[in-house]
């Protein structure tokens, strides 16, 4: 929290890695400033190469999506909706101000909102069961882990994220060729520090703790800002899905949809048994035809 | 050195300067309308497939291999050795020497291929997969040779018996495993996060199984062996296709899928679909038969070409994946 110092969760030296407890990420974009210092730390911690020179156009963000050399990413939502009880528009202007302020909905709404996007470390997660070389592997504090000797770049965790996090890095970035995401500084949390975007981030909207007390403070801070007029603050945590929850959880203001997360994200293991079955189906009926074939039309 | 973007923003500045206004992307001005596409700005939510074209032409290759193998083992049981030996040779070639070159192609770090074979993990359709290939190479090789030696009678009594055996063993070997080679794949795509693909999870093993077990066939055919029995496959496979493309075109998911119908991916399954499935059984019924498995064949392959690039279609398209929720 705010005024915690280094006794907040996100600068105090830990040992989660040693005492095998479950942590995470909770970012929180109502009070995010979009200073993309989170995006710096992440490429100068972990030597991630840079992801092209593009402008975009989206407001102010030329970063776009997360992917193999995109591991944090700062999103900047413009919105025809009020933030809270803020009230946007030239009050100046207006014949009674008092007015817009009693009900901002009929003032020019607008709000600029910023959301710190990052691999979501799926309770069932969709790369780390598709990959074929066991190069993805579960940590001790529960996050998803690409071991970067392993991986040969075959791809087929692309397809099997549900979130569109994990890419295979093209020519002629350096160490091309494999599959990476978000370490959740790995490195950095086995010798007891926080992960470099949490460390860095000014105001604390991305907090790094222990999962079970990040749950908690995400329920209360759901519940002081809908005191505060945002009306549609919620939490983004498809728990109810074959994902069964993330731990790098968001805290969002309107719907799922318009931050790129998909409302109910599946596992795509889900889909085995019925492809499966159909494969085998296949397998016979073509033996069965050969057999057919050979024996009545020789 | 000017950065491609800086030039962009340097033309959009000359333009602005003269016209007074930018019709350009990126330039909702202020005061300007709230960009309202799909998402978060029309982002992809999931990541389209990285694979090129190797993939569609191992999925055409390796069924082609593992259904031959199937047809290698009947023709052996019914005494056609002749065709047995081309459909070994067939599997051989494809399923032990041009696929896992493609697939290793394929990869982002080629010389690490061995890593597919570290672990046996059930749930992963690309590890079955890795094992299921190895599997049919291990049987389809030794199974050849040992076809080969007994054929030229190299060994004597005791020694050519033994051999029977062992081809046997392993020519079967290579048809079970053969079988799952030509339709893991399409577990392989139906099983992912892309919704045309996962969508169609259920019709993607029996066209990449029937596909491959017809254009063994038509090779087969196409080499020489012109007999009743392969035609009979050739129409089963081609009737097969035309059930599926039927299929396709009813059980259609609006937004969901429109990969599948629309844009150029479309035309692909469309074009696919048609000559491997009613153009085959026509060309077939007139006893065109060469006509027939050139036909069968080409569609084969542009159908592969066409799901690989219904996967990227599908993939790019935040609508599609917000729509497929509901199903």
């Amino acid at each position: 929290m705010i005024g915690e110092g280094i006794q907040s969760t996100n600068q105090r030296k830990h040992s989660y890695v040693q005492d095998r407890v479950e942590v995470g990420f909770f970012t929180d974009p109502s009070v995010c400033i979009g200073c993309k210092a989170c995006e710096v730390a992440c490429k100068e911690w972990n030597h991630v190469p840079d992801d092209g020179f593009i402008w975009s156009g989206n407001s102010y963000d030329n970063t776009g999506h997360l992917g193999a050399s995109t591991w944090r990413h700062v999103m900047f939502l413009e919105q025809d909706r009020p933030k809270g009880n803020q009230v946007t528009g030239s009050m100046g202007l207006l014949p009674n101000p008092q007015s817009a302020i009693q009900d901002p909905q009929s003032e020019d709404p607008f709000r600029w909102v910023f959301l710190s996007d990052v691999c979501k470390h799926c309770e069932e997660a969709g790369c780390l069961e598709a990959c074929p070389t066991g190069s993805i592997v579960r940590t001790e504090v529960g996050s998803v882990l690409v071991q970067n000797d392993v991986c040969n770049g075959c791809g087929y965790c692309v397809v099997s994220c549900p979130f569109g996090v994990i890419d295979r890095r093209p020519e002629p970035l350096h160490d091309a060729g494999g599959a990476f995401k978000c370490t959740f500084c790995y490195d950095r949390q086995k010798s007891g520090l926080v992960p470099a975007c949490a460390k860095v981030c000014p105001t604390e909207s991305i907090v790094f703790g222990r999962l079970d007390d990040l749950r908690a403070r995400g329920v209360k801070r759901i519940e002081e800002l809908r005191q505060q007029g945002f009306n549609d603050a919620q939490i983004y945590d498809p728990t109810e899905t074959s994902v069964r929850g993330i731990h790098a959880f968001f805290l969002i203001l309107g719907e799922p949809e318009a931050y790129g997360l998909p409302p109910k994200p599946q596992v795509p293991t889900i889909y085995l048994k019925s492809a499966w079955s159909s494969a085998f189906a296949t397998a016979i009926a073509s033996i069965i035809a050969t057999l057919v074939a050979f024996a009545f039309f020789s | 050195m000017t950065a491609p973007s800086e030039k962009r923003l340097e033309e959009l500045r000359d333009k602005a300067w003269k016209d007074g206004v930018v019709p350009g992307k990126g330039v909702d001005v202020a005061g300007g309308p709230i960009p309202r596409k799909p998402g978060y700005y029309g982002q992809p939510i999931v990541k389209p497939p990285v694979w090129t074209w190797e993939i569609p032409l191992y999925f055409f290759f390796g069924g082609m291999a593992g259904m031959s193998a199937v047809i290698a083992s009947g023709a052996i049981v019914f005494h056609h050795v002749d065709l047995a030996r081309a459909a070994m040779w067939l599997a051989a070639i494809g399923g032990a020497v041009l696929s896992p070159i493609l697939l290793i192609m394929d990869l982002g770090r080629p010389h690490l291929f061995l890593n597919m074979l570290r672990v046996f993990k059930h749930r992963s359709a690309m590890s079955m997969g890795a094992w299921i290939l190895s599997a049919f190479g291990a049987c389809v090789v030794p199974g050849l040779i040992a076809f080969e030696l007994r054929s030229h009678q190299i060994f004597p009594g005791g020694l050519d018996q033994l051999l029977r055996i062992a081809a046997g063993i392993l020519i079967f070997g290579a048809a079970i495993f053969g079988t799952l080679l030509a339709t893991y794949t399409g577990v392989l795509i139906g099983a992912t996060a892309i919704p045309a693909w996962f969508l169609h999870r259920t019709l993607l093993p029996i066209h990449f199984g029937t596909a491959g077990l017809g254009s063994a066939a038509a090779v087969l055919e196409l080499l020489g062996h012109r007999i009743p029995a392969l035609n009979f496959l050739g129409f089963y496979a081609a009737g097969v296709e035309t059930a599926l493309l039927i299929w396709l075109s009813v059980d259609k998911h609006g937004v969901a899928d429109r990969a599948i119908h629309e844009h150029g991916s479309g035309w692909l399954i469309r074009i696919g679909e048609v000559l491997n499935g009613p153009l085959a059984i026509a060309l077939r019924f007139f006893s065109f038969i060469p006509l027939a498995a050139i036909s069968f064949l080409l569609g084969a392959l542009i159908s592969r070409i066409g799901w690989i690039a219904v996967g990227k279609v599908s993939g790019s398209d935040p609508e599609s994946v917000f729509a497929a929720e509901r199903y």
